[in-house]
């Protein structure tokens, strides 16, 4: 019964498909979870308890009259709370945003609907997407369910925690600088970001609109997949998506096939600033590739060394500009209007209490690199930087068929270790960046503990080809689990760090 | 280049934030730090670099001039943090129209 | 507060006058720029948004391929190049009525640019150089609540935002010189032509008084001989042609003042008062930093040369070139013509001859009846409540012997108050001229009666004094006879 906690999404469906079990049985047993564990994780911002269970029922009410029903319908969801979803309140973590509940739902909202997806909640980030701790959250920090006192990641921490603490088997994040795949690897969980384009950001609160991705999150590689082809694909409402038909990640996904496929290690992304714990499941993950009938090559995308650097100043000058609307006129937080204040004021106010510091640090930045006389060295020059790396990737891709590298240098910091210096801070996107600047795709696969938490390794592929993702990933996740008999978070709930976890599991 | 306390005030008004003293001072040397970071993209985008601001390359991407249904006032309104006439009420503007 | 201006033609004799002026269009799609929100004047205060022009967190913007389409008709009009690739940009600045806190414009790549345009006033021709026609969405509407009803004064505002996004086409000139006193009636023929060439492509209604054809105007003055342009002032509300021809000349009188008193125009944006007057805005000195950047959210607009060529084929005849046509198809002399074109007559008068009148017919009624009705009304005579076909029909009446000259103004005035057509007015006021022979001689004959001495005469040879007895009758029959019928039937009579 509570082995329900502990089934895949695409078991889940299976179960709820074949009448075996109730979508109700399932979210109710998620709802349960959550309240049992959220005192020691805080994953959730909103749980939505009675509307979930409404979409329960109605995927029941479908089953029940015969109707045929998704791959996914019934299975409970965590949603990253930047994804607008009519009548449910989305704050994407800041004060500023707080109480508002948009008229509207976004176009992946609607996708999820439609395939009978059940929404628990919305989960914490960190403020408006900028962070990697989800300690920039406006509200409360968030815990990495392998250890309490380590951040989970971000800044979708709150989706990867859920999915590490069996609140919830599928969840929803955005990817703009790896905020989908650094909180997946600190929390041995599977994080995708999907080629730019092709997942619509239309009702995804923006960041930086060139670099935001909303992508899947799940415990498998499969489960992923299927989120993937749920929520992907063009949509009209969305300028920059792109009118292709999505690649085949869910066969990928089952074939897992990767005999002659060529695995390029980016020289670039590893060595000084790399825990040597890292490095080593890293090195041990290639070794299993290669098992598999992988070969492995060394690329080297030297342009690397400077994403980084235009990232910094792309997503602040982007950021400086798509929040500049909450101004206090027509929605959200309103500070200071006694009757006599100017709106100007009024702007002033709000924005100062109702930001964080990392946004604020973010848009003065922005408003810098964007400033008559300081575009061309900034953030004209970062564009050009964009192209550099697109360059890199492409000569890398003639080589290779993927490239791959640690999802993120350290395992999940301490929580407050890096708030004060933001340059750490930045660092842990190191190797998640380059993909964002270019387009392509990413996914982020458990492959192993170091020091007791977990390690993440990313599979890079060309745009428009997410399917490889998926298939290196999958012979990865089946190659490592027959060495560890299970998964990664098997072993979590093995140990007494997990111990509290199984409180609603038994 | 080095941000001073006024250079981050003035960086504040046009970005409508107000930031306390002990935030302008506590900013300053952090943007430095980070710009001095960044600063190296200068080296490396020569001139003979076109800039991508977008990854993947479309061009054309229009709607047909059909006209849809909008949203109901009552719904565009019901987050407004004042309202009045069916109008959303803001405090006096101090700036001219552009 | 007393504003020291110069004698204009003082000004003129030491000063040349160099103008720029920046005209909005606001286009007639049937949807919004970037959204499908109804594009359409009025209507329920924010009855007509959505999240896109409202700019609510996650909402994009598509882009209305009609917009892009008309803007590009534009450019072509106005003899532009047309870029064969060019963004929507981000102008970035906070203002209540600008739902995203950044107006998506297009900024140093315009879809449209280095185009011409040539005008004329009293005959003398002007080419108007065209720096760019840029493609932007419009913020919404604010009304001030406070004792005046002006922004200055307020206690607080009112936000609809049913106009926010909807498309506007910006044309900016380069700056125009060698107007010399002719400075701000090249101007207002400037904005006349801009308005008749977009009636003439259908992409917009142009109504000043609508807000959907909107004018800034720049001018500076440089002393005679020099080389270098002077400061210029930017003059914002002027809603009528009128106003902007009254703005510019009070404006190059003001500059004049301060400059020949040894003092500086400062450079700002200035508002144009009905009364006669401008005042300055209240925005700071400091340019504002729009921290442009290509628009993320929207991919380039990349036009074909066959797209192009097809909407070339698709503009109209284009007012200059129908101007020469109609010139040497009418045959008036150079000063009538001119006069037809500066009184906005042309396209007023050829579709009253497609209607079935003469042009000199089309020419008598509109610039002499209908223009001193214009007059009056204090409006444009594309304005006044009669169209050209009922012109035509009118002229018919006459022609046909309905009714006479005099008459016809009364039927003017009964169409003009929304009585119907003329043929309807004529019917309804009995304005008919009589026909009924017998009638007509009955009249004749009771106005010899009355005047027995007129009468005699005329029998013995004095036929000047016919006209006596003709306006008896036309008074009797209030008007309503052929006066040469009446000298017919009084003479026969008295033969």
């Amino acid at each position: 019964m509570n082995e329900l906690l502990r089934a895949t999404a695409s078991e889940l469906a299976g179960l709820i498909g074949a009448g075996q079990v109730s979508s109700r049985e399932v979210t109710q047993a998620h709802l349960d979870q959550i309240e049992a564990v959220e005192p020691r994780v805080n994953a959730f911002l909103h749980v939505a308890a009675d509307r979930a269970l409404a979409s329960a029922d109605a995927v029941d009410a479908q089953r029940a009259a015969g109707e045929p029903l998704g791959p996914l319908a019934g299975v409970p969801l965590a949603m990253k709370d930047i994804f607008c979803a009519q009548g449910m309140p989305t704050t994407c973590g800041s004060r500023i945003l707080e109480g508002w509940v948009p008229p509207y739902d976004a176009t992946i909202t609607s996708r999820l609907a439609e395939a009978g997806v059940v929404i628990l909640g919305k989960t914490n980030m960190d403020e408006f997407a900028m962070g990697s701790s989800t300690e920039n959250s406006g509200f409360f920090v968030t815990h990495n369910p392998w250890d309490n006192t380590k951040i989970p990641g971000g800044s979708g921490g709150g989706s990867a925690a859920a999915l590490a603490s069996f609140e919830a088997p599928l969840a929803l994040g955005t990817d703009t600088g790896g905020s989908i795949r650094q909180p997946a690897s600190v929390t041995g969980t599977v994080g995708v970001k999907p080629t730019y384009g092709g997942t619509s950001r239309y009702g995804v609160v923006a960041m930086a609109s060139s670099l935001d991705t909303p992508g899947p999150c799940a415990r498998t590689v499969l489960d992923a997949a299927l989120l993937h082809q749920v929520i992907g694909g063009w949509d009209p409402m969305d300028s920059t998506s792109i009118n292709a038909p999505l690649p085949d990640v869910v066969g990928a996904a089952r074939s897992g096939d990767i005999s002659g496929m060529r695995i390029g290690v980016v020289t670039e992304l590893g060595g000084e600033g790399y825990a040597p714990g890292v490095e080593q499941r890293f090195a041990e993950a290639l070794e299993a590739l290669q098992r598999r009938g992988a070969e492995i090559v060394e690329v080297s995308c030297p342009s690397f060394d400077y994403a980084l650097a235009a990232y910094y100043l792309i997503m602040p000058s982007e950021v400086s500009s798509n929040l500049a609307r909450f101004d206090a006129m027509r929605y959200g937080l309103r500070v200071g209007d006694d009757g006599s204040t100017s709106a100007e004021e009024v702007m002033n106010l709000t924005r100062g209490v109702g930001f964080g510091a990392e946004a604020k640090r973010r848009i003065i930045i922005g408003t810098y690199a964007l400033s008559a006389g300081y575009y061309d060295a900034y953030y004209g020059s970062a564009q050009k930087v964009r192209t550099l790396i697109k360059r890199d990737f492409d000569a890398a891709f003639a080589t290779a068929d993927v490239l791959v590298s640690p999802t993120t240098p350290t395992t999940a910091f301490t929580i407050g270790e890096r708030v004060d210096d933001p340059l750490a801070m930045y660092k842990a996107d190191l190797c998640t960046i380059p993909s964002n600047l270019a387009g392509n795709c990413a996914i982020s696969v458990p492959c192993g503990l170091a020091d007791g938490l977990p390690v993440g390794f990313q599979v890079m592929a060309p745009a428009l080809a997410d399917d490889r993702l998926y298939r290196v990933g999958a012979a990865l996740e089946a190659e490592l689990a027959a060495g560890w008999g299970g998964s990664l978070l098997d072993q979590l709930l093995g140990s007494p760090a997990g111990a509290y976890l199984e409180g609603a599991l038994r | 280049m080095a941000l001073t306390p006024a250079d981050v005030a003035r960086l504040a008004e046009l970005a409508r934030i107000r930031l306390t003293d002990d935030e302008l001072s506590a900013l300053a040397p952090q943007l430095d730090v980070i710009l001095d970071a960044v600063a190296g993209v200068a080296e490396v985008a020569s001139a003979d670099v076109p800039l991508t601001s977008h990854a993947v390359p479309l061009t054309n991407v229009f709607r047909p001039d059909v006209a849809g249904p909008s949203l109901a006032a009552e719904a565009v309104l019901a987050a407004a943090p004042a309202a009045e006439d069916g109008r959303f009420r803001v405090p006096r503007i101090l700036g001219d129209e552009q | 507060m007393s504003v020291e201006l110069y004698d204009f033609d003082q000004a003129m004799a030491e000063f040349d006058p160099v103008l720029g002026l920046e005209v909005h269009v606001e286009l007639n799609t049937a949807s919004k720029m970037f959204c499908s929100c109804a594009n359409v004047f009025g209507g329920e205060p924010n009855s007509r948004t959505c999240p896109v022009c409202l700019g609510l967190p996650g909402s994009l913007p598509v882009v209305n391929a009609k917009a892009i389409e008309s803007a590009i008709r534009i450019g072509l009009a106005l003899n532009c190049e047309i870029a064969p690739w060019c963004r929507f940009a981000r102008k970035n600045y906070f203002y209540p009525d600008m739902t995203k806190d950044f107006q998506t414009s297009q900024y140093d790549e315009p879809i449209a640019f280095n185009g011409w345009v040539e005008i004329e006033v009293d005959g003398e021709p002007f080419r108007i150089e065209i720096e760019r026609a840029h493609m932007e969405e419009d913020a919404g509407k604010s009304v001030h609540v406070g004792v005046s009803g002006r922004i200055g004064d307020a206690d607080y505002s009112l936000l609809d935002y049913n106009r926010a996004g909807t498309p506007l086409v910006e044309i900016v000139t380069k700056p125009i010189t060698g107007t010399g006193a002719k400075a701000p009636a090249v101007a207002k023929a400037y904005v006349a032509f801009l308005r008749d060439l977009m009636l003439a492509l259908g992409v917009s209604d142009v109504r000043m008084e609508q807000g959907s054809l909107r004018c800034d105007a720049n001018v500076s003055l440089m002393a005679k001989g020099a080389t270098q342009f002077g400061l210029r002032t930017e003059t914002k509300n002027v809603n009528s042609l009128r106003s902007i021809e009254a703005a510019l000349h009070y404006e190059i009188r003001r500059q004049a003042a301060l400059l020949a008193g040894g003092g500086k125009v400062r450079q700002e944006t200035r508002h144009w008062h009905e009364e006669g007057h401008t005042t300055p805005g209240r925005s700071k000195e400091t340019a504002e930093d729009y921290r442009y950047f290509p628009e993320p959210d929207l991919v380039p607009v990349a036009p074909s040369q066959e797209w192009i060529a097809e909407l070339r084929n698709t503009l109209p005849e284009l007012p200059d070139r129908k101007r020469k046509r109609l010139n040497a198809e009418w045959g008036f002399a150079d000063q009538e013509f001119a006069d037809i074109v500066n009184a906005g007559a042309l396209d007023l008068i050829e579709a009253t001859v497609a209607a079935g009148a003469s042009p000199s017919a089309g020419r008598k009624w509109w610039l002499t009846e209908l223009a001193r009705r214009a007059n009056e009304a204090g409006c444009e005579l594309a304005e006044l409540a009669i169209s050209p076909a009922q012109v035509a029909q009118l002229q018919a009446l006459v022609e046909d012997g309905t009714i006479n000259d005099k008459l016809a103004r009364q039927v003017i005035d009964g169409v003009l108050s929304g009585e119907g057509s003329p043929a309807e007015v004529v019917a309804a006021r009995g304005l008919a001229v009589v026909s009924d022979d017998s009638a007509l001689a009955a009249a004749v004959d009771r106005a010899i009666a009355a005047k027995p001495d007129v009468a005699e005469r005329i029998r013995s040879g004095k036929v000047q004094a016919v006209g006596a007895l003709i306006g008896a009758v036309m008074q009797e029959l209030r008007g309503q006879a052929d006066a040469a019928k009446v000298r017919e039937l009084v003479l026969a009579r008295l033969s």
